[in-house]
Parts: C-alpha cells; structure tokens; sequence
C-alpha cells in the first residue's frame, strides 16, 4: 500500500535563480543543497508546513537525463509554461496574494472563488504554473 | 469587480503585509517594531493582533524567527558564527547562540558542523540521501 509522496521534480532552467524564487520568494525551507561534481547540483526543498516533501529543483541538463536535443525540447517546453506540477496550499489566499505579488511573482490568475476552491495561478521563475488555493473556505 | 470592492479586508491585509515585507528585507538592521506599526496607520495593539491573526506570530516572534532561519541558511556555508550572528542582526554572539538552541534544539556550530558534515556524506555516498530513481538517472552512484 502506497501511504504518502516524499519527492517530487519540477524541472527548471537555472538552479541559482529557482532557488531565489522557491526560497526567497515563496518562503520554501532548504532541505539539501548539495554540489554533486562540475555542474551539478541536488537541490530540494520544502513547504513551510511540510518537511518530509522535498520538491527537487532539477535542472534541465544535457546528460543522463537528457540528450542535447531532448534538454533544448525539455527547456522550451517548461519557459513556454506546458507545464503544470501541482497545487499549493495556504491559510490566506489574499494574504498569500498581495505578499507575493509585491514579491514580483507573476500571477496568471487573480484569486477567485471556484465551484472547486478559492484559487489563484501564478508562475515560477522558469515558467511552470501552479494553483495556489486556500484550505478554508472563508474568503477574508 | 475591483478587488477591493470584491474583498473588503484587502486594504487591511496590504498594510500587514507590508509590515511584514519590511521584517523580510531589513531583517538585518535594528528595527523598531513600534515604528512599522506607525508606518502600518495601526495602534500597536491592534498592528500586533492583526499581524498575529495571520501570521500565527507576533511581529517581534516574526522577526526572531527570520533572523534564524537566515542564520540556518548562511550557517550552511562556510562563513563563522559570529559573522553570520551580526550579518542577521543579532549585536550579541551569546544572545544570538542562547535563541538559536531554544528555537533549533541545537547550537549554532553544531547546527553548522551537522550541515558540512551532511555535504560531505552525501558526496561520499549519493545514495544514503537521494532517491536511487533521481541519483541513477543523473549517475550519481
């Protein structure tokens, strides 16, 4: 029986900038930064509330993963924002909102009441989107 | 609809915000709390209770926990504790150590001396620490 996810990948196109983002904008706790040779790097962090999820900023790298021509396909895809990697949670959602737009985070979507959730979308630095919904279902 | 009109309470949580950005950038410099609340147009009471609403902190909590969780991160690198003490704003190296261990559990070094000590096991042995489906896939064995 499969009980809960402890690593997830979102690929991105420059480490030191995602780390800027993941960390500094979005509040996301370090949980390994580790330089693995020339050129590589294991980067993984966490939701604040969530330490035993490590989200691995993997980057888009010619190599084992990739080939040069899947990594060049690979980068176009995600800065063309293909990619959704899932949906994050908060108490706040206008809370949330306003501080990360004065942030500078781009949001695709303002926050608004769904049959769903109360959610909003925005992008990281590499152009992957995520919703960002409120766990409660009180507005303000 | 504007946003406003949408949710009231949006003015009022910009203002929190705000004070809260201010913690973030200038976490490093000495802040008077007194002041953001001024700066914030609320009574100190009403700034404190507003901003504890929904940060689940006090301002002056906040501040103490983003100075260490800035220590954590510059700890991590090789720079020594009373450097990283006075680059988050502490004036006092046994002030900064004494809050450290009573929110991490342990001291600054051996916070620092775990964090190297992490880098340099997981270089000698990948996959004591990373996933085998992600150190594979990179070589990493």
């Amino acid at each position: 029986m499969i009980t809960k996810m402890n690593h997830v990948s979102v690929f991105v196109l420059n480490q030191d900038s995602a780390f800027e983002f993941y960390v500094n904008k979005l509040g996301f706790k370090v949980h390994t930064d580790a330089a693995m040779g020339p050129g590589m790097r294991w980067l993984t962090v966490c939701p604040t509330d969530q330490p035993d999820l490590e989200i691995a900023l993997m980057a888009i790298n010619e190599g084992m993963m990739f080939t040069k021509e899947s990594a060049a396909q690979m980068r176009s895809l995600v800065s063309n924002g293909t990619f959704g990697f899932g949906v994050f949670e908060c108490d706040n959602l206008l809370v949330t909102y306003e501080e990360l737009k004065a942030k500078g985070v781009e949001f695709t979507k303002e926050p608004t009441q769904e049959f769903y959730a109360f959610e909003a979308l925005f992008k990281d630095d590499s152009g992957n989107w995520f919703s960002l919904g409120q766990k409660n279902t009180e507005k303000s | 609809m504007h946003q406003k009109e949408l949710y009231p309470k949006v003015y009022l949580y910009r203002r929190i915000v705000n004070a809260k950005l201010f913690i973030d950038n200038r976490y490093a410099e000495k802040i008077d709390l007194d002041n953001i609340a001024d700066e914030a147009f609320f009574s100190k009471f009403h700034f404190i209770r507003l901003f504890h609403t929904i940060y689940k902190k006090t301002p002056h909590q906040y501040l103490s926990f983003t100075r260490i969780e800035k220590a954590k991160l510059l700890l991590a690198e090789d720079i020594t504790i009373a450097n990283v003490c006075y680059a988050v704003g502490f004036e006092s190296v046994s002030s900064f150590t004494g809050l450290f261990k009573r929110m991490v559990g342990q001291t600054p070094a051996a916070y620092q001396s775990r964090q190297h000590q992490k880098i340099i096991d997981i270089a000698a042995a990948p996959l004591k620490f990373i996933p085998n489906c992600f150190a594979e896939k990179k070589g990493w064995k």
